[in-house]
């Protein structure tokens, strides 16, 4: 009987964040597998309801720092939905442009950090180059390089810098020509590809049904994205591909991101040129009716994000829900590891792209 | 674009025609209060969820749970619970709530249906004690073990500094 | 042995001898100045020693430990100045807290802190650490880091930049330069 249950955190350099991951282990394969989170919680809901509405946008940042903006852009759709507020039409494109340039950074670091997993301290290093570039046109457009606080209700929070255009072709198609080096650093890497090929197997139907939502399940050949599914913003009028793999493995959901930043480039591309002229902002409502609801789900770059509002009558709302894509992802996790062993647990989660800031809230 | 909107153009049904189906179905119980495009919105009586949840699940194809959660309304006596559950296939939401009495917040479990329901419940159980029957196993999951409060509810009051 | 019965006695213990010869070298190199010589050398060795070769904890909290990655990127490239991520608590130096601390997870950190060896820093980086930051009202989380253990450095910002990790860091190769440890016998 050499059965043991192992502790892979809090303290562990696979975990991005903090949470436990007890596997029960028979030499070294997983017989059971038992993710134990909480250690970030903050009670992120209960605070919303003791601020005011534009005081949870900064907050709305700090859920997923690796996505903040989505985030933030998340919560005023939301805030937008209960108050029935119409956003003006250049805000809409600004608003896709920021969040695709947000998936391209959410995806580069993802990349990182699964180097980092792997041991490839190389596939660490190119993508935090990449990733600069993009923090710094954000620091053009709003001042911050993280936590932008930049979406508001009602629009955004200023135009774009000049030379905006310019230099998001700079960037775009320096890296453009950077992707094919990341995956010729991945694809053509005998050890990435034994390590991630044929692991962490998750099936269409136990995807669908265990909530797993993004590029997840997209890897599993589940064709859905709300993108292009239940359209927001601008992404209506703008074509692009939805990217879908059939392997069900780590490797199917890593070439689902490698392929969803081509795409996020070409989004960028024709925002840009869409972009009509106009105001960026109008002016909400300082306060909500009472028991006036809104909901709004957006694809994160880790999945659906959904949040759900509810108006107490004056400025601070009385609930606000958030669902996280990845709470409910480390939830499948049993399914995915069970019968692999344990050297595969960091890239069974590092093709899940965990954010514990958002599951923990 | 109005073809995908109405998601024929990928062969599903319009909300309004689930709407019209599920009322249908329970005269009593569910009530639709609006159906728009790519959005139901309804309310739900404790009794009928299980029921409700089975029919949208085997006939029409509700595929994911979105999201569940709790709200605590102190002044009206009451709890809810709010469903959130989209069809892939008809591309549409559903919004259900469901009230509770606040004495006694009990109600159905929909994990078996759908697991990725689990842990939400999970999490609402830990945040307001609503208790869901059915749950395979109905722990606090968020907050650390031992905790004897129910943080989110409208009677706790943190430590306010400011 | 008993140094009263000298020249009578005829044996000491090996651990009798060594306590006695030491006593005796210590007492000589105080009085003759042999100390001070050596301090002056070994101890700025020591400190130049101890401050370039600050081996953090790999250990990311929150947001501010993406700004901790990119203090690592080439961009700003942490490496230079010495600061090598160590998985284990064992090997490493400088406990760097970034981000905010719940109750579930203060029991574990402290005993993170207590399983470091001496000598060790300690570096709040970014508000939470320093005092709850944003959730200063929330119900699980611990209003700063220093509640529980001693902390060197503060580094502000929410996130701060990863300059100014990186200058938070150079503060604290002044504050080990300054305690100046590594003088030779005890002071």
């Amino acid at each position: 009987m050499t059965e043991m249950w192992l502790n892979m955190g809090p303290q562990h350099p696979m975990t991005h964040g903090l949470w436990n991951l007890r596997v029960k282990i028979d030499g070294e394969t997983i017989t059971e597998a038992e993710p134990v989170i909480g250690y970030l919680h903050r009670g992120w809901e209960k605070l919303a309801e003791h601020r005011m509405y534009p005081q949870i946008i900064p907050m709305a940042d700090r859920l997923c720092y690796g996505a903040s903006m989505s985030w933030s852009h998340l919560y005023c759709m939301a805030a937008e939905e209960m108050m029935g507020v119409e956003i003006p039409e250049r805000a809409k494109y600004i608003r896709t442009i920021v969040l695709e340039a947000q998936r391209i950074g959410s995806h580069l670091m993802w990349l990182a950090a699964l180097g980092t997993d792997l041991g490839s301290y190389t596939i660490f290093l190119y993508p935090m180059r990449e990733r600069e570039l993009f923090l710094d046109l954000m620091q053009n457009l709003c001042g911050a390089r993280m936590t932008y606080n930049y979406p508001r209700i009602g629009g955004v929070r200023n135009d774009v810098p000049p030379n905006f255009e310019r230099d998001f072709t700079k960037v775009l198609d320096h890296f453009e020509k950077r992707i094919p080096d990341y995956e010729a650093l991945c694809d053509e890497s005998t050890i990435f590809r034994m390590r991630t090929e044929d692991v962490g197997k998750l099936t269409a139907e136990q995807a669908k049904n265990l909530g797993v939502t993004g590029p997840n399940l997209r890897g599993s050949g589940v064709d859905y994205d709300i993108r292009r599914d239940d359209p927001y913003e601008a992404y209506a009028d703008i074509d692009f591909n939805v990217c879908v793999q059939q392997g069900c493995d780590a490797y199917a959901r890593y070439r689902v991101r490698m392929d969803e930043m081509y795409e996020s480039v070409d989004i960028i591309r024709q925002a840009i040129k869409k972009m009509p002229d106009g105001p960026v902002r109008v002016r909400p409502p300082r306060t909500a009716p009472k028991g006036k609801t809104g909901f709004a789900h957006v694809e994160d770059p880790r999945g659906e994000g959904l949040m759900y509002i509810i108006g107490n009558g004056d400025d601070r709302p009385y609930r606000l829900k958030v669902r996280s894509p990845i709470f409910v992802t480390v939830s499948a996790a049993p399914y995915m590891l069970k019968g692999y062993k344990v050297a595969d647990v960091p890239s069974i989660m590092g093709s899940v792209d965990m954010c514990l800031g958002e599951t923990d809230r | 674009m109005e073809e995908q909107r109405s998601g024929l153009a990928r062969g599903g049904l319009t909300a309004e025609e689930i709407a019209k189906r599920i009322t249908e179905r329970f005269p009593t119980g569910v009530s639709i209060t609006s159906a728009k495009p790519y959005r139901i919105y309804s309310k739900v009586d404790s009794d009928s969820l299980l029921k409700l949840c089975h029919f949208i699940k085997d006939e029409l194809d509700f595929e994911h749970v979105s999201c569940l959660g709790g709200v605590d309304w102190l002044a009206e006596n009451k709890m809810q619970t709010v469903y959130h559950i989209t069809s892939y296939a008809n591309r549409v939401t559903m919004e259900m709530v469901v009230d509770l009495p606040r004495d006694k917040p009990e109600v159905d479990s929909i994990t078996p249906l759908w697991g990725g329901a689990n842990w939400h419940e999970r999490e609402t159980y830990d945040m307001f004690g609503i208790i869901f029957k059915g749950h395979p196993r109905l722990e606090r999951i968020l907050n650390p073990e031992g905790t004897e409060v129910f943080p989110f509810r409208k009677d706790y009051v943190t430590g306010r500094r400011v | 042995m008993d140094l009263r019965l000298a020249p009578n006695a005829i044996a000491m213990s090996a651990k009798e001898f060594i306590a006695w010869s030491s006593s005796v070298m210590e007492q000589l190199l105080r009085a003759s100045g042999g100390k001070k010589a050596v301090d002056k050398i070994s101890a700025p060795i020591w400190s130049w020693a101890l401050r370039n070769a600050n081996y953090p904890l790999h250990f990311g909290v929150a947001c501010c430990a993406l700004e901790m990655a990119a203090a690592s990127a080439p961009r700003f490239d942490a490496e230079r100045l010495g600061m090598i991520y160590r998985s284990s608590p064992r090997q490493t130096d400088v406990l760097l807290v970034n981000g905010w601390v719940t109750a579930k997870l203060r029991p574990d950190l402290r005993r993170l802190y207590e399983q470091m060896a001496e000598p060790k820093w300690v570096v709040a980086m970014g508000e939470c650490a320093i005092s709850g930051g944003p959730w200063y009202d929330s119900h699980n989380t611990v209003q700063g880091v220093d509640t529980f253990i001693p902390v060197d450095v503060y580094i502000p910002g929410c996130p701060p930049r990863p300059e100014a990790m990186i200058d938070g860091f150079m503060k604290l190769h002044k504050k080990i330069h300054k305690e100046m440890k590594g003088t030779f016998l005890e002071d």
